[in-house]
């Protein structure tokens, strides 16, 4: 039962909810958007999880006394200190707006902006010209970097042009022909979950 | 020496990279923008709006897409008020409604725009795709009152405005994959025009829609944010920043050829 019950669920509101796409029918779109409204119930259990999970890592890192775990007790002054200040008077009230502000959003800059320090060591690295494949990765990133700045222009007054042309057209048919093929991949696991052919979302071994 | 040259210490590469932001960042270099076709067309397409009109304008990022997306929305909602479009805000991110009602009351204020007649900041709601599919019905039905909690059906701009028919134009200023999100679920299933702003690393996927029209405009990057800067002639930060990054980028490229100069020299020599 623990295990046919989900699977005609799936099968039943898969092929209802496919249906529904097919009849403008009140009654056909009435279902369709009371399951739709009924997947947000996910979300809270998605963040009870969430954070169930952060406090227990944290908590056997403490206990265990691994490498930095006294940096655990720091995620939990955050957590508790937003938790305490944001739920009971809401994101506008001014000393959550002051810790948004001058904490967490100068802290995700500074870990956004430490990538171009890594990006820049690991272009000079790994571009090297060892293979016919590799130049043209090389040159075509060359100028598209060049493209992308205003530098690029007075370089070379065609930079942005081939920029966009490069953008337009051999990264267009392979981003097309990616979309194409993830596309199909979804369809086709889709029709395996609904027919029951795919089971690993339940659990277990079958 | 050659070797050296292909191996340049880490430390020595960021502090290179340090300079080629603080020097142009104290010498106020302004290098000549041209405008791309992707931010020429957004920039038509909202300029070719009746006054009164309404569009939509969901920010999708948190402070890390701040540095690039800050200046597109910021020339954004400053064209939308000076022609009196008016403005819903929306976010779909979490730690994006500080951010986003900041901006709007900033450009708002900046543009002589009043709150609640010529926009409205609505918030955040979680659920993602589910969000836009409801607010193709109903968007009271998804947001039952605005950021600061007042009813919709007490806020002026919200008067006439039951779904995305009454929308002109969204623009989804994001960090991550919901551009494909509202393509999917407001465009092909409401028929609503979809523009976007994105961050340098996903421009490559929006290319496809704007080729099939899916997509009416792209602002990409921080030098999408120049170029729309120019387009309505008020440089700010969009137009200062890449013109630092032009220095950053000539520096990446500068070691990229001097590391295959050395590697191409060794090969020789070994053979």
């Amino acid at each position: 039962m623990k295990r046919q019950v989900p699977l005609v669920l799936c099968f039943l509101f898969g092929v209802a909810t496919i249906l529904t796409r097919f009849s403008p029918h009140p009654y056909s779109q009435f279902f369709y958007e009371e399951v739709n409204s009924w997947v947000l119930i996910i979300t809270p259990f998605a963040l009870v999880l969430a954070t169930v999970t952060l406090i227990r890592a944290h908590v056997t890192r403490i206990r265990r006394r691994t490498e930095y775990w006294q940096y655990s007790f720091i995620v939990f002054a955050g957590l508790i200190t937003m938790v305490a200040i944001g739920v009971p008077f809401g994101p506008q009230y001014p000393a959550f707006e002051w810790l948004f502000n001058n904490i967490q959003v100068p802290m995700d800059a500074t870990m956004f902006s430490l990538l171009a320090f890594f990006i820049a060591s690991a272009a000079y690295r790994a571009f090297r010209a060892r293979s016919f494949e590799a130049t043209l990765l090389l040159v075509t990133a060359i100028i598209v970097m060049l493209g992308n700045v205003p530098v690029g222009d007075l370089i070379w007054s065609e930079t942005s042009s081939m920029k966009q042309w490069i953008l337009n057209n051999p990264n267009l048919s392979a981003r097309r022909g990616i979309i194409l093929g993830v596309s199909l991949g979804v369809i086709s696991q889709s029709i395996r979950i609904i027919l029951g052919i795919e089971r690993s979302y339940l659990g277990g071994g079958d | 020496m050659l070797d050296k040259l292909m191996n340049i210490d880490r430390r020595i590469v960021f502090i290179l990279v340090a300079l080629a932001v603080i020097i142009p960042t104290k010498l106020s270099v302004n290098l000549p923008i041209s405008v791309s076709e992707p931010t020429q067309q957004l920039y038509d397409y909202i300029d070719n709006l009746e006054a009164d009109s309404t569009i939509m304008i969901a920010f999708n990022y948190g402070p890390a897409g701040l540095p690039e997306l800050h200046p597109m929305g910021r020339a954004v909602l400053k064209q939308c008020f000076d022609k009196d479009v008016r403005v819903i805000g929306v976010t779909l991110a979490p730690d994006a409604p500080t951010l986003a009602n900041t901006l709007m009351e900033e450009i708002a204020q900046e543009s002589g725009a009043m709150a609640g007649e010529d926009y409205v900041f609505l918030g955040y709601r979680p659920g993602g795709a589910l969000v836009m599919l409801g607010m193709g019905t109903s968007i009271a039905g998804v947001f039952e009152n605005d950021y600061n909690g007042t009813a919709l059906a007490e806020i002026p701009i919200m008067e006439n405005i039951t779904n995305y028919d009454q929308i002109s134009l969204l623009v989804d200023f994001a960090s991550g994959s919901t551009t494909e999100q509202w393509i999917n679920y407001a465009n092909t299933q409401y028929n609503l025009q979809i523009a976007s702003g994105v961050t340098g690393v996903i421009i490559a996927q929006m290319y496809p829609f704007l080729q099939t029209g899916q997509l009416v405009g792209l602002i990409a990057g921080i030098s999408g944010a120049a170029e729309y800067e120019r387009l309505i002639d008020a440089p700010a930060k969009g137009m200062k920043w890449i013109n630092i990054e032009s220095f950053v980028h000539l520096l990446i490229v500068g070691l990229v050829i001097l590391g295959n100069i050395a590697f191409f020299i060794r090969n020789r020599q070994e053979e």
